[in-house]
């Protein structure tokens, strides 16, 4: 098991609490919201081998689907202004629908073509679904979907809008829904009470619109929520929203950062390294390079390597330690969805459906190309073995059959 | 623990109502419709929530008829005890009120989301439902339901288009076209007759307003104009001077668009201009007293104000524009009524970010150009 993949269960164990395990995706990008698995995936798949289900969704979606113990979780829109909310729960070995829950919209549902509603990628403490959409509503269901509370976050802060179209993800720590929601309106990070639905902290965040979900990583036995903006990344006490330490540069406002071998990937016009601060040493950026820009999707950091892939297909990896170029491979298609790393594999998903499996390490060794022919700009999460991608209209479970 | 003592309190509270004779379901029902800001009357509201997904489905009218006076936010509670109900019922075997949630659907006095949300139950139960409700429904005052009437009715239409029946599908195109409220249907049917000879005049069917007094430009450096009153914010005067901040004097000047849908472009009237804000004054009279909706939609600051008052703002510049994205609710006075908007452009450069305009109707809260006659200068 990769340190990495350590990192991010110790940084899960505490930060989701005890109903979520290493096997489950509960976030966005997954355990620790790095995009690294360990249970092994099928490698090859088409529409009639290694499909264990696919069910159709009611609507479009970028959210990931997330996935705890025998459910899997995922979110969609629909209506000609995609005022219809959905979060929708499925039996992980049947692909059963398990229930159905619709809220309506309160926020504006303004977007560019390309997002929608359904945009955020919902979280799972294992005992509670709590489910952010881009207009800013956010209900928290039981495991059953009964509604505990709901928040109409726009409808708190009426300037909460953005017409692009809002998509950041929310993540947990303990007992604190946060959610980092930057406009030029409303701007905000905020702490939520996971068993009120209310602010435990709200803070301040630059006036411009954002879509980087925030990531929480363990500095020095303490945890901290890393929020990346347009020029700072800033590290914040997750329990209180204080902010710890910050870098200042010139950062991303879509892909997000990840967290490994003791370094904050943060992502921009140029892939930059920071250490967190470290006794009297303060933060600081490591290392710089300029080929690993990114456009849509995040950085993957895996066995000493970091990778990532261009909108136009581009896989750059570099030495995570040293930012040294590795190697340059050019894949077919436009890709929206950040890559995955599974048992010494890495999954990169375009958005015709083709999913490129690659061996992970410094030669770049393609192992499959394996064509769904829908449309995906979701990032794909693992879990117990399975893959689960979602499409435009429907969530794919891609494993043996049982 | 605080959790447990408002579950306790809630459950009291059901058995002493009960107990008294009163509705069963009205504190919990007022428990939950109390939510407020920030999660305020949240725990209050779901400890009320476990005790309403309790009941049994003959609880649902009283539930959906709870969301005709909630704020939004306590909408979707009460939605999603509805939806907890209804599902526990049905999985357990149990059948819904049909009658009685057929007798919500039907009576418009209640919230176009919750007779809809009827009728989706409904429809779960009886996919003939839709037969039996949609054919009268092409004036709902539900938004949605009226949507799927107006649906049948367009498919009627295309079916006859498809047959070679020409006359009968300009008929029913026509049909749809009177009971449609949504854009997509509109714009739809209306190409769909354009096919068949017939032009729509959108901009007037929409109910956009497509002859202005303009005036501009005023100063939005640095964004300082959007939250600036200009002197055409504390009351319009047609024969007014003003100077911009060089000194230059501005007059209002009538200007009549011809773009599609109402557009007003200001680049066209005073140059590819940048940190600078213009308004767009109207003077409409109206038949009657009324409740009515400005909808705008723009790629720059924008603000509406109707008789003076403001009814809507927003300043986010060039992040995407959709027809009716802003929307300012007033009531429109029988006889005249002054319109003004206000439109800053911010200093970017990109190429993406140079329009500088606005469109804007008046119409109802479905979306239906209210009666009113735009006065000339």
């Amino acid at each position: 098991m990769t340190r990495i993949l350590v990192a991010a269960i110790v940084v899960a164990s505490c930060a989701f609490g005890a109903a979520v395990h290493a096997e489950d995706s509960p976030q966005f990008r997954g355990v620790g919201g790095v995009g690294v698995a360990e249970t092994p995936l099928p490698v090859k798949w088409d529409k009639n081998e290694n499909i264990r289900w696919k069910a159709a969704l009611p609507g479009r979606g970028l959210s990931c689907p997330v996935v705890v113990g025998k459910r899997v979780f995922v979110t969609a829109c629909s209506g000609p202004d995609q005022e219809r909310l959905h979060v929708l729960c499925y039996d992980v070995a049947s692909g059963d629908k398990l229930w159905h829950r619709q809220i309506w919209a309160t926020g504006a549902t303004v977007c560019h073509q390309k997002s929608n509603m359904a945009a955020p990628t919902p979280v799972t403490d294992g005992k509670h679904i709590y489910a952010l959409f881009a207009t800013c509503d956010l209900a928290c269901y039981d495991m059953d979907g009964n509604l505990v509370w709901y928040r109409s976050l726009e409808g708190d802060y009426p300037t909460l809008v953005n017409n692009v179209g809002m998509a950041a993800s929310p993540v947990l720590w303990k007992n604190r829904f946060i959610a980092c929601l930057e406009t030029s309106g409303a701007s905000f990070a905020v702490g939520i009470d996971t068993a009120t639905g209310q602010n435990a902290w709200k803070v301040e965040r630059p006036k411009v619109i954002n879509w980087v979900t925030p990531l929480i990583i363990k500095n020095h036995g303490k945890d901290e929520v890393l929020f990346q903006g347009p020029s700072d990344v800033s590290a914040h006490d997750p329990a209180t929203g204080v902010k710890l330490w910050s870098v200042a540069g010139s950062f991303s406002t879509i892909p997000s950062p990840s967290f490994g071998d003791g370094l904050v990937m943060a992502p921009g016009g140029k892939m930059q390294a920071i250490r967190p601060p470290s006794g009297d040493d303060k933060a600081k950026i490591v290392w710089e390079n300029a080929k690993l820009a990114t456009g849509y999707s995040s950085p993957l950091v895996y066995r000493g390597l970091v990778y990532t892939i261009s909108t136009r297909g581009i896989v750059n990896c570099a030495d995570a330690l040293t930012g040294r170029t590795v190697f340059s491979q050019r894949i077919d298609g436009t890709f929206s969805a950040s890559p995955l790393a599974v048992d010494g594999k890495i999954y990169f998903v375009n958005e015709e459906g083709a999913t490129t499996v690659m061996q992970a390490g410094a030669q770049p060794k393609f192992l499959s190309v394996n064509n769904l022919g829908d449309t995906f700009l979701a990032s794909p999460a693992a879990a117990g073995g399975a893959l689960y991608l979602r499409s435009d209209n429907a969530l794919y479970c891609i494993a043996a059959k049982k | 623990m605080r959790n447990l003592c408002v579950s306790i309190a809630c459950a009291i509270i059901l058995l002493s109502s009960r107990a008294s004779g009163g509705s069963d379901l009205t504190p919990l029902l007022a428990r939950i419709k109390a939510v407020a800001s920030e999660g305020k009357g949240n725990p209050a509201a779901s400890a009320a929530l476990k005790e309403l997904i309790k009941q049994g489905p003959e609880a649902l009218p009283e539930i959906l008829g709870a969301i005709n006076d909630a704020s939004p936010q306590a909408a979707n509670w009460l939605r999603s005890a509805v939806d907890a109900v209804a599902d526990r019922a049905l999985s357990g075997g149990k059948s819904l009120p049909v009658k009685k949630l057929e007798a919500f659907v039907r009576d418009t006095r209640h919230s176009g989301q919750a007779r809809r949300l009827a009728y989706e139950w409904l429809v779960r139960i009886d996919d003939r439902t839709p037969d039996r409700f949609l054919p009268d429904m092409l004036d709902d005052p539900g938004a949605e339901l009226r949507r799927d009437a107006v649906a049948v009715v367009i498919k009627e239409a295309q079916e006859y288009f498809d047959k070679e029946q020409k006359a009968a599908a300009s008929a029913a195109y026509r049909k749809a076209l009177t009971h449609a409220r949504d854009r997509d249907q509109i714009q739809l049917i209306a190409a769909r007759l354009k096919k068949l000879g017939v032009e729509v005049d959108l901009t007037a069917h929409f109910g956009f307003i497509n002859r202005w007094q303009v005036v501009g430009s005023f100063d939005n450096k640095k964004g300082v104009g959007f939250h600036t009153v200009y002197p055409p914010e504390k009351g319009v005067d047609l024969a007014a001077v003003y100077k911009d901040k060089d000194g230059v004097a501005l007059r209002w000047q009538e200007h009549e668009t011809k773009l599609p849908l109402g557009l007003v472009d200001f680049n066209k009237i005073y140059g590819n201009l940048h940190g600078t804000t213009a308004f767009a004054f109207a003077v409409v009279t109206s038949p009657s007293e009324r409740p009515v909706e400005l909808r705008a939609s723009s790629n720059n600051a924008i603000q509406m104000f109707l008789n003076g008052k403001q009814i809507f703002g927003r300043e986010e510049y060039h992040h995407g524009t959709r027809m009716d994205q802003h929307v300012g609710k007033g009531i429109l006075r029988a006889g005249r009524n002054e319109i003004l908007v206000k439109v800053s452009q911010n200093e970017q450069t990109e190429a993406w970010a140079q329009t500088w305009t606005f469109q804007l109707r008046v119409c109802d809260h479905l979306g239906a150009a209210v009666p009113l006659v735009v006065e000339k200068k």
